[in-house]
């Protein structure tokens, strides 16, 4: 088994409990989308998951093996993270920067590899045209789509996702997300932070709800997705409608007939 | 796609040749530079002339020997000591200046700006004005990568938050450093005898005048570690450009590279302090001047700094002691002189182009 499977996951900061006894299983083969109000502990589970933040309580087991007992090379070539918040210290162009998630194969046998898959990562993600640009110089999405294609160089059985559509356009929001699809129906456990419900009932096999750092609801979207879950957790009532076979989740918006003056407008 | 198949043997095969030709061409500048320097001083000694001496030297009976009847002996007992002390010095500096910049993720980091140079002179000049000779010529050089070590991992812990460091933060610390390191030196000038405090200010100002072989003796080797070390590391350093989350992601071990990283940096920056005193701003400004010809990637910055910063040293050098006729500026003088007014044009770079990094 490829998949994580925690128990128990408790992080703890400065005495504020992030996450509460989180129990998730991630098998091979699924795409599983964390969504939750913002402070729900979506990228604290995913930096857990990812090995970067030490759980205070809990044990996490990824592939048969305690994931701190993995060494850092050995993880990178299993798992590949793409993170919120892209950063680069120097002005490397793009395609060094996606040849950078090739360094975990460095001196084995599928180093020999490394041309193709990158140029097949760059043209997935829909960034070979930006290949010899500076990548400090890119746009937001567009350094959002080069770190995608940097985590697909990698190759590795699990991905992890912290909002990576949030800097996209409708088209790369789409199409990140089927491509993420594609590499669970070939056998990966992919695992995404996504805030756009409607997005997530599309792509995703299973809906992971956290709120205040538990899991509220876990199970496939139309499952989990119902106004009266969702209108409680976010604290904003929410509507679950179907359009053309999908779910769509729009917010209610309460509008008073005589609108009154706006305090501001009085200035 | 089908052309980019095509045209990548031929993008690695240019890539190659960039490569070769810029390590060649540094090279080759750098045996002019030597050769230069060598010749140039109170007494011309011909290029054609300190090429024959070399080639005597190493059992190869071609060109002429110097015809000065001083010529052979000004060579090799007063020139070439200082100027292969120029060039290690110089290799030193810019591989330290790189190594911090790729280890701290900002082009800033120097080892004079950020005060691991005054840290290696301090503990140097406690070893003079105390009279250690524990190790020999070796006491000074030891103690100096002792003082490295030490500053560089105190600028370490202080100016990293949150696995980034500010471009602020770090040159503030740099001024908190210099600070307390000129402190400790003006106490070390204040305990020592006259003889003491003419070194320690020689010290501070950073010259090359009185390089000898057994002081190259020591340096060498220093360098040669060194040197190896960081061209060993470069390939990793790149992946750490994507921050320290990013670079375990994609499987290396971050402590452990820094860690090794900050130690080759106080063997280099001991190596070239111990006894050349501070030469700052070389390994800001020559890693900076090879990532505009050449990229961002350590593989060839690292090689292309050493060689880069080996020929800037031993011409700024010879420019140093012939400038004034029979007067021998302090080569740190100097190259603050350049490499303060360049500082500053990066500062003011760094600001337009905010985000390009921080």
């Amino acid at each position: 088994m490829t998949g994580f499977s925690a128990r128990d996951l408790s992080v703890v900061y400065d005495g504020h409990p992030v996450l509460d006894g989180v129990d998730l299983d991630i098998r091979a083969g699924e795409l599983v989308v964390l969504v939750g109000p913002n402070g729900a502990g979506k990228s604290t589970l995913l930096g857990v998951l990812a090995g970067d933040i030490t759980p205070t309580t809990g044990r996490i087991v990824l592939a048969d093996r305690e994931l701190h007992a993995w060494s850092a090379r050995d993880l990178a070539r299993h798992r590949a993270v793409q993170l919120q918040k892209q950063g680069l210290a120097f002005g490397f162009r793009v395609r060094e920067v996606v040849r950078m998630g090739r360094s975990p194969w460095h001196r084995t046998d599928r180093e020999d590899d490394d041309d193709r898959v990158v140029e097949e990562s760059m043209a997935r993600a829909d960034v070979a045209e930006l290949g010899e640009r500076l990548f400090p110089t890119l746009s937001g999405g567009e350094q959002a789509r080069t770190s995608f294609a940097r985590l697909l160089a990698q190759q590795t059985p699990v991905l992890l996702l912290d909002e990576p559509t949030a800097a996209l356009d409708i088209r790369h929001q789409e199409s990140l997300l089927a491509v993420a699809r594609e590499a669970a129906e070939a056998g990966a456990a992919v695992v995404v932070v996504l805030h756009d419900l409607s997005l997530a009932a599309a792509y995703a096999d299973r809906i992971c709800v956290l709120s205040h750092g538990r899991v509220r609801a876990d199970g496939p979207p139309a499952a989990v997705l119902t106004g009266e879950l969702l209108s409680e957790v976010y604290a904003h009532p929410v509507d679950v409608i179907e359009h053309d076979g999908n779910l769509v989740v729009v917010p209610v918006r309460v509008r008073t007939q005589t609108p009154k003056e706006a305090p501001w407008s009085a200035v | 796609m089908t052309a980019t198949v095509v045209d990548r043997p031929r993008a690695g095969i240019r890539a190659l040749a960039g490569r070769v030709g810029l390590l060649g061409g540094l090279a080759l500048a750098l045996l002019v530079a030597v050769v230069l320097a060598a010749g140039h001083g109170q007494l011309d000694i011909p290029a054609s002339e300190v090429l024959g001496s070399i080639l005597h030297k190493i059992g190869l009976d071609i060109g002429p020997l110097p015809t000065h009847p001083q010529g052979e002996a000004t060579l090799w007992d007063v020139r070439f000591p200082r100027v292969v002390m120029a060039a290690l010095a110089g290799a030193c500096l810019a591989t330290a200046g790189a190594l911090m910049q790729g280890v701290f993720g900002n082009p800033l980091a120097e080892p004079g700006v950020v005060g691991v140079s005054a840290g290696a002179a301090v503990a140097a000049a406690t070893v003079i004005v105390f009279g250690w000779t524990f190790a020999g010529t070796w006491t000074v050089a030891i103690c100096a990568f002792l003082g490295g070590l030490v500053t560089t991992t105190l600028v370490y812990l202080m100016s990293r938050d949150g696995g980034r460091t500010e471009v602020v933060t770090l040159v503030l610390t740099g001024i908190a450093v210099n600070a307390v390191a000129s402190a400790g030196l003006a106490f070390l000038m204040f305990l020592g005898d006259t003889q003491a405090r003419e070194e320690i200010v020689f010290w501070q100002l950073g010259s090359l005048n009185g390089s000898r072989w057994q002081y190259v003796a020591v340096v060498a080797p220093m360098a040669a570690v060194g040197l190896t070390a960081a061209l060993l590391l470069a390939p990793r350093l790149d992946l750490l450009a994507l921050g320290d989350r990013a670079a375990r992601h994609v499987g290396v071990d971050v402590e452990r590279l820094r860690m090794a990283t900050i130690v080759v940096v106080a063997v280099l920056t001991a190596a070239a302090v111990a006894f050349c005193g501070i030469i700052s701003f070389v390994g800001l400004v020559v890693p900076h001047l090879v990532r505009l010809l050449a990229g961002p990637g350590h593989r060839l910055l690292v090689p292309a700094s050493a060689l880069g910063g080996a020929v800037l040293l031993v011409l700024a050098d010879l420019w140093a002691r012939t400038l004034i006729a029979y007067a021998d500026l302090p080569i740190g003088m100097l190259t603050a002189l350049v490499g303060g007014p360049f500082f500053f044009w990066l500062i003011r770079r760094a600001r337009r182009t905010a985000g390009g990094w921080a």
